[in-house]
C-alpha cells in the first residue's frame, strides 16, 4: 500500500472506531462491541518498564503506550503520561501530596500513593469559599511542595490596589520568592517536555486510526472535599460537626470544578472527560448523607460539563448497586458510566435507556485467572450488559497493573468478535 | 437504676457529639465512678456496632463514634486508680496493610469494629513487611491473622505474606482472612488465605465463626 493509502485506510478506521463509541454513547447498537483502553503501570510493565521508570522516561513510556494500543487494539484509549509521568516535575517541587516509587520507602516497582491528610483545617472553609484562587496560592501550594512555599508571602492583591500594584512587585524580587519563581518555571519546562512526548504519540496513534477516549480529569465536589482539602477523617467528622460550612463548600466547589474540567477539554479539542470518583460507593455513605453530600452537587457538574458538550466517562469505584436508581438522573445518551464492582445486570436494567455503562472485567480474574474466564466473562458481559447496545467493553478500574498479557489481550480480541 | 449513664450512652449512640462529651465531664466532675463511665460507652459502642451491622450507620457514624470514645476516654482513664480493664477478651486478631500498600482506611474500620466485639487486635499500621507479620504472630500467638490491601499489587504481598507464615511452621494454628477494594474468592485463592471479606462486617463475622466464646 502507498503511503497515501495507508493514510486514507488508517483515517478510515479512525472514523470507524469514533462511531463505534459515540453509538455506544448515545445508546445505539454499535457494528460491533466497543472498547476502551485504561490503565496506570500495565502498558509499563507489558513492555518491563519498572513504575519507576515510566514515572521518570517519557520518550520509553511513549513506546510502551504505542505497542499495547497497537497490540490490542481498542477503539480508543486514554492517556498515560497525563497520570503517571511526573516524577522529575515533583522532584522539582519538592512534592508532598504523593509517594512514589524509589522515593522515600517505596521500591522502584510499586506504584505511587496519594496521602491522605488534612490539607485544609476545618478553620479554614470561610476563607476558601471567599477566595478559592487565594487560599490555593497562598495556602494549598505552599502545603503541598515544598518549593513553593514562599508563594504564601505573594501579596493579597484585591486589597492592594492602584499604586499599591506597582509597589508590590518588591515582593518577586525578594529571595525565596524569587527562588520560587524559579522552580515553577523549572517545573513547567518539566512538564512541557512531558506533554509535548503525549502528544507526538497521540498524533502518531491518531494517524494509526486510534482516537483518544479522554482530554481531561475532573472531579466530584464531595470527592474533592475529602481527598484534596479536608482528608477523609476530616470529611467525614464534618458531615456532623461543620454540616453547613460543608454544604457551602460543596456549593463553591459545583461551580469551580466545571470551569476547570470545560477549559482543559476545550484545549485539547475534545469532547470527552474522565471523572474518577471516590466516595461515592455503597458502605461509605448512607443513602441519605449520598442524597445530601455527594449526588446533588455532582450532578449539577454532570449537567454543566454536558451542556457544554462534553461526554463525561464516570468511574463509580466499588460496588453502587444502592445507588443506580438515584444516578439515573442523568439527561439519556450524554454519559457513560464505568463500573468497577457494582452488579452490570442490575445497572443494565436501570439504565439502559439514560446511560452509555462501560466496565467491568474484574483485576482478580486479569492477574489470577485465565484467558478462558476472561472470555466467559465478556461474552456474559456482551450478551446482556451490550443487548441492545449501550455497553463498552473494559476492565473493572482499568487494566490492574499487574495483570497477565494474555488475560489482557484475550479481552480486546474477544470484543472484536461481539459483532451486532 | 442509672439514668445518666443510659443517658451518656444514648447520646454517643445517636451521634450527639457535644451533648455527650459535655454529660460526661459533668458525671466525671461531680464524682461519677469512671469505670462505670466507660462501661457506658463500651454499650454505647456496641449499640453503634449493631447499628452498622443493620444498615443504618455508615463510615462517617464509626469515625465520629471512635472520636467521642476517644475524648471520653482520655478524660475518664486518668481518675481510674487500678486497672480493671482487663475484660474477658474474645480472641487476638493481627492485623495490617500489606507490603508495599499505604492505604488504612478499610483496615481502621476492621480494628474498631473488632474491638468493639471485644477482640484484642495488634494493629501493625501500612506497609507492613512480610517479617513483620511473622513476627508479631510468634510474639501475640492470634487466632486470627487479617491481610489488608487497597492496590491489586497488595495480591502478591499478601500471597508472599502467607507463604512466609507457612515458612515459619506458624500457619496451622490461624485463620488468614484478606480484605480490601478488589479481593474475591479468585485472590483467596490465589493468596492462600483462608477467607476473604469486602466490608469490616464480614471481618467480624468471620472472627467470631473462627473463635467462638
Amino acid at each position: 500500500m502507498s503511503v497515501g493509502s495507508q493514510a486514507t485506510a488508517a483515517s478510515a478506521l479512525y472514523e470507524q472506531r469514533q462511531r463505534r463509541l459515540m453509538d455506544a454513547i448515545e445508546l445505539r447498537e454499535p457494528d460491533r462491541l466497543p472498547t476502551i483502553r485504561f490503565s496506570h503501570f500495565w502498558v509499563a510493565h507489558y513492555s518491563g518498564m519498572t513504575c519507576r521508570e515510566a514515572m521518570y522516561d517519557y520518550e520509553r513510556l511513549a513506546a510502551a503506550i504505542r505497542k499495547a494500543v497497537i497490540d490490542l487494539e481498542p477503539d480508543a484509549f486514554q492517556p498515560v503520561h497525563a497520570s503517571v509521568a511526573f516524577g522529575p516535575t515533583m522532584d522539582i517541587l519538592d512534592y508532598k501530596q504523593l509517594e512514589w516509587p524509589g522515593h522515600k520507602g517505596l521500591s522502584d516497582n510499586v506504584p505511587f500513593q496519594y496521602l491522605d491528610a488534612q490539607y485544609m483545617t476545618s478553620d479554614e472553609y470561610e476563607e476558601y469559599i471567599l477566595d478559592p484562587t487565594g487560599f490555593m496560592l497562598h495556602k494549598y501550594m505552599p502545603r503541598v511542595a515544598g518549593a513553593l512555599e514562599p508563594l504564601s508571602q505573594l501579596p493579597m492583591y484585591p486589597g492592594v490596589l492602584h499604586t499599591r500594584i506597582i509597589q508590590s512587585m518588591e515582593t518577586y524580587a525578594q529571595p525565596e520568592v524569587r527562588r520560587a519563581l524559579e522552580t515553577l518555571i523549572r517545573a513547567g519546562e518539566e512538564m512541557q517536555k512531558m506533554r509535548s512526548v503525549q502528544s507526538r504519540m497521540f498524533q502518531e496513534l491518531k494517524d494509526l486510526g486510534f482516537p483518544l477516549a479522554a482530554y481531561g480529569t475532573s472531579h466530584a465536589p464531595f470527592d474533592v472535599a475529602a481527598d484534596y482539602l479536608r482528608g477523609s477523617k476530616g470529611a467525614m467528622l464534618d458531615l456532623f460537626r461543620n454540616k453547613d460550612k460543608m454544604l457551602n463548600l460543596m456549593e463553591r466547589l459545583t461551580t469551580l470544578i466545571p470551569q476547570a474540567g470545560i477549559a482543559s477539554v476545550k484545549a485539547a479539542g475534545g469532547n470527552m472527560i474522565f471523572i474518577p470518583l471516590h466516595w461515592g460507593l455503597d458502605g461509605f455513605m448512607s443513602p441519605k448523607q449520598f442524597t445530601t453530600f455527594f449526588w446533588p452537587q455532582f450532578q449539577k457538574v454532570l449537567l454543566t460539563l454536558i451542556e457544554a458538550g462534553i461526554y463525561p466517562h464516570v468511574l463509580w469505584e466499588g460496588d453502587c448497586t444502592s445507588r443506580l436508581e438515584v444516578i439515573k438522573d442523568v439527561p439519556a445518551g450524554k454519559c457513560v458510566y464505568f463500573f468497577e464492582r457494582t452488579n452490570m445486570f442490575k445497572a443494565k436494567e436501570a439504565l439502559h435507556d439514560t446511560v452509555c455503562i462501560r466496565g467491568n472485567v474484574p483485576a482478580s480474574m486479569l492477574i489470577a485467572g485465565t484467558p478462558n474466564e476472561v472470555r466467559e466473562y465478556c461474552k456474559k458481559l456482551f450478551d446482556i450488559v451490550g443487548a441492545g447496545g449501550g455497553f463498552i467493553l473494559d476492565a473493572g478500574v482499568g487494566i490492574p497493573d499487574e495483570a497477565k498479557p494474555e488475560n489482557v489481550l484475550a479481552m480486546y480480541e474477544f470484543a472484536k468478535q461481539c459483532v451486532y | 437504676m442509672d439514668d445518666r449513664g443510659t443517658q451518656l450512652a444514648k447520646q454517643i449512640a445517636d451521634m450527639q457529639e457535644e451533648e455527650a462529651v459535655k454529660l460526661a465531664r459533668e458525671m466525671l466532675d461531680s464524682g461519677y465512678d469512671p469505670v462505670e463511665l466507660l462501661r457506658h460507652c463500651r454499650e454505647a459502642m456496641e449499640l453503634v456496632g449493631k447499628r452498622y451491622e443493620e444498615g443504618e450507620y455508615f463510615l462517617p457514624e464509626l469515625m465520629l463514634a471512635g472520636e467521642m470514645l476517644k475524648a471520653i476516654g482520655d478524660m475518664a482513664k486518668p481518675l481510674i486508680k487500678q486497672d480493671t480493664s482487663s475484660s474477658k477478651i474474645a480472641g487476638t486478631v493481627v492485623l495490617g496493610t500489606v507490603e508495599g500498600d499505604l492505604h488504612d482506611i478499610g483496615k481502621n474500620i476492621v480494628t474498631f469494629m473488632l474491638e468493639i466485639n471485644g477482640f484484642r487486635v495488634i494493629d501493625l499500621g501500612i506497609d507492613v513487611p512480610i517479617a513483620t507479620f511473622v513476627e508479631s504472630i510468634k510474639e501475640h500467638q492470634p487466632q486470627v491473622v487479617g491481610l489488608s490491601g487497597f492496590l491489586t499489587l497488595a495480591f502478591d504481598a499478601m500471597k508472599k505474606t502467607v507463604g512466609a507464615i507457612e515458612d515459619a511452621g506458624l500457619r496451622k494454628n490461624i485463620k488468614i482472612m484478606i480484605g480490601g477494594g478488589q479481593v474475591d474468592e479468585t485472590i483467596r485463592n490465589y493468596t492462600g488465605a483462608d477467607a476473604f471479606g469486602l466490608n469490616a462486617m464480614e471481618a467480624v463475622s468471620l472472627c467470631k465463626r473462627w473463635v467462638p466464646a
